[in-house]
């Protein structure tokens, strides 16, 4: 143990007098903070909704038809009580939620004014805004063929509600991802670097023939990474606290737990890559070609996952920052706890245990 | 009868079908100076490589310091120093630093640690240096500090593995200084070097070409054996038959 502490303490000797890993470490996660505030806008296609048709009349069944025959939209389920639509959000099966209030064709008839409620998942606000306008518009397109026989116009209201996120702000979209992003960036790189450097510069050869064993060096190498890394988190969430004025609505607790366990798969990757490359450079360019590209562009904080043809959306599967993008928009944005999100941190762990696996199996045959 | 520290019998490794270490045998006595000579790919590194426990043979019997090469690894790890031919402190800690990670790992204890390093330090007149970064130092220097590091935790036997590599030839012969030093207390030097001059230096050595011992003996009756002047001259004869290049 006192060994171990020892080459603890060795390597966190090695971070802090790298001037430039320091950089990297601690501004990064700022940089992207602050760069990262304006969020990308996508069409979105194919988007499940919801429809509670509580009036079963003629304009109803009109509109309902219109929204079905578009392309944005697909409708998985009519008819649904307030706690199943609630519950349906809350997987995130469904984005959004149209609602006809009983006597909808009699009111709009008499009084020449019906009201539609839209609710939407705001937790991606772009998305939630292109799908509210979307319908909007659809409304209004029946509005207008009605007018064409009706001297006195007819005025349909929808009534949007966002859901979780009402001032629609870019950031709670893109901080779970920053986050993603920089753990990911430090974890898998730095280590990997951090244990290849040894191999390439001799040292590694030393330590194989002191007593100290071999398992051990790679974990110690881990260490001071998980505490920097747990740091960064602390930051970025003070950033988002104060800087971007995002509460965080769910436990912070179990936000870091997760935090945890998702930079423990970033460092076995790291580790992963370690044993499978011997140059500084081969290991930076595959942390960052191999991990940081499919991280910004399958966690789906970029680019909606739904979007993406099927083969993309099942390899984006086997991304594990899309597992915590996930987990952290639900703690954070949602507020939900472990048993909205058990399923993602089951993914991750697994994911996590088959990376240490074959880490640890392709380390013996180096050594042999 | 003097002790026996490193015995091989038969000792072999084979990757595939290339044979790089082949059947070798011999025995290096306690507080010996043992050279272990031969051309670039003659198989010493791997032979190395399996007595210090990196490499597990392919056959053969070898035992350091009583220890098994196959079972006792981690005992043999205890026994034995290990310096190679890349320069292997880090650069980027001091000399103290460097000093206390490596008496660290080998598990010495605090006070240890301090008291040795402190006759480390004074015996290569690093005392002003001591909190430098080792980065900042000269080759030779490097190289010195490098071996007493090796040695600090006082092992039986301490490997090295073409140490001088790129040294200038005053500081080469403090490096040697060094090592008698070292051999007078006890320790066994296994040394393999590409200067002949170094060779003379050794009690024995032994010449390896296309994986075999062809020559072990003290230099002086090697020159008597081959009839020749100098080590060059042996090294040359036996090394001009090998088939093995780099």
């Amino acid at each position: 143990m006192k060994q171990f502490i020892t080459f603890v303490r060795k390597e966190f000797a090695h971070v802090f007098r790298d001037r430039k890993t320091l950089f990297i470490l601690f501004g990064m996660p700022v940089m992207q903070i602050l760069i990262f505030g304006f969020a990308l806008t996508n069409e979105v296609k194919n988007s499940k909704i919801v429809i509670v048709d509580q009036a079963r009349d003629l304009a109803s069944q009109q509109i309902i038809t219109k929204i079905e025959a578009s392309r944005y939209f697909e409708i998985e389920k009519m008819v649904m009580s307030g706690k199943e639509i609630e519950a349906a959000f809350r997987e995130g099966k469904i984005k959004l939620v149209v609602i006809f209030p009983s006597n909808f064709n009699e009111t709009l008839l008499h009084q020449n004014k019906g009201q539609i409620q839209v609710i939407a998942d705001a937790t991606d606000p772009n998305t939630a805004n292109m799908l509210t306008n979307y319908v909007s518009s659809i409304i209004q397109d029946y509005q207008k063929s009605l007018d064409i026989t009706q001297s006195v116009p007819y005025v349909i209201v929808p009534e949007v509600r966002m859901l979780y996120n009402p001032q629609l702000k870019g950031a709670h979209n893109f901080v779970p991802g920053v986050m993603a992003l920089v753990l990911m960036l430090v974890c898998v790189m730095m280590t990997a670097i951090s244990i290849v450097k040894e191999k390439e510069t001799g040292t590694m050869e030393i330590l194989l023939v002191s007593p100290f064993k071999p398992v051990l060096v790679i974990l110690s190498k881990a260490v001071p990474y998980l505490f920097l890394s747990l740091v960064n988190v602390v930051s970025i969430l003070l950033l988002s606290v104060f800087v971007l004025d995002l509460p965080i609505n769910g436990s912070i607790l179990l936000l870091f737990v997760e935090s945890t366990l998702f930079i423990i798969t970033c460092l076995t990757l790291g580790i992963f890559i370690s044993i499978k490359t011997s140059s500084q450079q081969v290991a930076m360019l595959i942390s960052l070609m191999g991990m940081l590209l499919p991280t910004m562009l399958f966690s789906g904080f970029m680019f909606p996952i739904e979007n993406m043809p099927i083969p993309l959306q099942v390899i984006s599967n086997a991304v594990p920052a899309k597992w915590f993008y996930i987990i952290v928009k639900s703690i954070m944005i949602k507020g939900l706890g472990f048993s909205a999100i058990w399923k993602e941190t089951l993914i991750l762990a697994g994911i996590t245990l088959f990376l240490f696996a074959v880490s640890l199996k392709n380390f013996k045959i180096r050594l042999a | 009868m003097r002790e026996t520290v490193i015995k091989t019998e038969k000792l072999t490794k084979r990757f595939g079908d290339f044979v790089a270490v082949n059947e070798i045998s011999f025995e290096v006595f306690k507080g010996e100076i043992f050279g272990f000579l031969g051309a670039n790919g003659a198989g010493k590194t791997t032979a190395m490589r399996m007595l210090c426990g990196l490499s597990v043979p392919s056959s053969g019997v070898a035992s350091i310091a009583g220890f098994d090469v196959y079972k006792q690894t981690e005992t043999i790890k205890k026994n034995i120093g290990y310096m190679s031919q890349k320069f292997s402190l880090y650069e980027d800690l001091t000399i103290l630093e460097n000093i206390r990670f490596f008496g660290g790992i080998y598990g010495l204890s605090d006070e240890q640690i301090k008291s040795k390093g402190e006759e480390l330090i004074s015996q290569l007149g690093l005392q002003k240096e001591a909190k430098k970064l080792v980065a900042s130092l000269p080759l030779g220097w490097k190289q010195k500090l490098s071996f007493s590091v090796a040695v600090l935790h006082q092992p039986k036997i301490v490997f090295l593995d073409e140490p001088t590599g790129g040294v200038d030839p005053v500081t080469r012969r403090q490096f040697w200084d060094l090592i008698y030093n070292a051999a007078d207390k006890g320790v066994t030097i296994f040394v393999t070097t590409h200067y002949m001059d170094e060779a003379e230096y050794c009690n024995r050595i032994s010449i390896m070409v296309d994986g075999k011992i062809e020559a072990l003996d003290s230099p002086a009756n090697l020159k008597q054996q081959f009839k020749v002047d100098s080590m060059d001259e042996v090294f040359y004869q036996l090394a001009r038959g090998a088939k093995r290049g780099d």
